[in-house]
């Protein structure tokens, strides 16, 4: 049963549904067709239109620059609030995970629209200081990061932030020196999903963000409410890119595994 | 040794971060939901809510879009992580990235791959509303599905299958009184990470020309027009649901699903 024909045309046919769209999106992005189906020249237009509108190019940074800049605020308090949590009493941990369970299950759409009456209408932040984009996304990223890093934290060993103690660190070296890098592992994967999450919300930015910044997602989708043709064909081109740079990813990441399995043996 | 900074009081930043702005805008949510304009208290949104044909067609529509997205996912989802978990390509570790992969790449860009596919098949997308709005939903979070779902079976002893096997019961047996079970978990977290923003995320209906509301979309016509009680009362009655739909799944799910929406 294990060779069954019948599974691998499965596989096949869910990999086509996944793949199909983007793969068509990418091809016609080489061309200078603006519709799909039309074959006509290859062209790098799309392409060099995307690196040089203004419109395009500062969504690009603003969006990278953003995710970032939330990332890193969302790991740092994020990996605090575990290691807080780890060591407090269990009431106050419980609360805590509570607490950070309500933006994971919650709907995006719920939680952009609470970030955003709380600030912009009943605290009267101006969204062009980009507090409340900030905020919005913090709040939706950190509960990730938090649920990453916890579980570092219960495989740790405990000794050894004793020992640290025992050999003279003080509580913020040892923390610093023996607790941080058993669970980096754990950061960095709170980071990525930071990042990824930041990379794709529609809902938080639109409702936080403002009204002259636009991100990936915001900017596609008001594309799509009429463009110009070379914009239209332009963000064909940039999710292209964005494919290929996440099958690099996951290619790099998949020799990296594969090579730390092979340092085992 | 005195230190002001102890373990303990690393959490605080957290800890006040989450009361300012998770909690008080729950809070506020509430308040706005529960008074009119000026202030006052007032069930009047809700009973608007509740009394209106539209909106309540809304919530209705809503929640057959999401039950029947969530089902298409969960039919193509299981066999998919069955047979990466254990059938024919178990041993391939790693090519369960190509299924997740898609999770990484923004979703507005993806729908726009298959919304120009779209339409180059059937010409006017607004003719097949109903058909497109799934079929986008169901591209857009199938990955959600199909990992928690495997690793929910990768988890699942073979032997079990194959003692069930050797004890006589036919596959059809097998996966109903042994599998199935046994990936209860999987199949719950799966089932939150798409029923939720099926019911939301109205991008997906704005970006194929679908002029249907889902729950979602009131918000967003709400927020638009500045008219944030209203807005209010449907995240309230959304929240509700939310947490109706944790405490139910709470129960069956022992184990907390990897990945997100």
């Amino acid at each position: 049963m294990r060779r069954h024909p019948l599974q691998k045309t499965w596989i096949l046919l869910v990999l086509a549904f996944l793949y199909v769209p983007i793969l068509i999106l990418a091809f016609y992005s080489f061309t200078d067709s603006s519709i799909i189906g039309s074959v006509r020249g290859f062209s790098f237009k799309n392409y060099k239109t995307l690196f040089t509108e203004d419109a395009l190019r500062s969504m690009m940074t603003g969006t990278i620059l953003l995710a970032l800049g939330v990332s890193a605020l969302s790991t740092v308090l994020g990996t605090m609030g575990a290691i807080g949590a780890f060591y407090s009493k269990k009431g106050i941990r419980n609360a805590i995970e509570l607490a950070n369970e309500v933006p994971v299950a919650n709907a995006d759409v719920v939680t952009g629209f609470s970030v955003c009456i709380l600030l912009i209408v009943v605290f009267k932040v101006d969204k062009a200081t980009f507090i409340p984009l900030v905020i919005g996304q913090t709040v939706l990223c950190t509960p990730f990061v938090y649920l990453s890093v916890l579980p570092r934290l219960k495989g740790m060993d405990n000794a050894l932030y004793e020992a640290a103690l025992d050999l003279g660190c003080k509580p913020g070296q040892a923390l610093w020196k023996v607790v941080i890098p058993q669970i980096m592992p754990g950061i960095v994967s709170g980071f990525m999903t930071a990042i990824t999450l930041s990379l794709d919300d529609y809902f938080i930015t639109t409702y936080t963000k403002p009204a002259t910044f636009d991100t990936i997602s915001t900017y596609v989708v008001n594309a799509t409410r009429g463009a110009q043709t070379s914009i239209k064909t332009a963000l064909w081109a940039l999710s292209t890119i964005i494919f290929l740079i996440v099958v690099a990813a996951v290619v790099f990441m998949n020799v990296k595994a594969g090579g730390a399995k092979n340092e085992k043996r | 040794m005195r230190s002001v900074i102890n373990r303990k009081t690393l959490a605080l930043p957290y800890v006040i971060f989450m009361i300012l702005f998770v909690i008080f805008p729950l809070i506020v949510i509430l308040y706005y939901g529960f008074t009119n304009g000026s202030g006052h208290l007032s069930f009047a949104n809700f009973a608007a809510f509740f009394g209106s044909r539209r909106t309540v067609g809304t919530l209705l529509y809503s929640v057959v879009i999401a039950v029947i997205t969530t089902l298409v996912c969960l039919l193509i989802a299981y066999p998919t992580a069955y047979i990466l978990a254990k059938g024919a390509f178990c041993r391939k570790h790693g090519f369960l990235m190509v299924f997740v992969m898609p999770m990484w790449i923004n979703f507005t860009l993806r729908i726009t791959a298959l919304k120009e596919i779209l339409s180059l098949v059937e010409g006017n997308l607004a003719m097949h509303p109903f058909f497109n709005t799934i079929f986008c939903m169901v591209y857009d979070f199938l990955p959600f599905m199909i990992m928690p779902l495997f690793n929910s079976l990768t988890k699942l002893d073979k032997s079990y299958i194959e003692a069930s096997a050797d004890l006589g019961a036919t596959f059809p047996q097998t996966l109903r009184k042994v599998i199935l079970p046994l990936s209860v978990p999987g199949i719950v977290s799966g089932v939150t990470m798409v029923f939720l923003p099926a019911m939301t995320n109205y991008v997906v209906l704005d970006m194929v020309y679908n002029s249907t509301y889902i729950m979602g979309s009131l918000i967003g016509s709400y927020f638009s027009s500045y008219d944030w009680n209203n807005g209010a009362v449907i995240s309230a009655i959304l929240l509700m649901l939310i947490g109706l739909f944790t405490l139910m799944t709470g129960r069956l799910a022992a184990e907390k699903g990897g990945g997100r929406r």
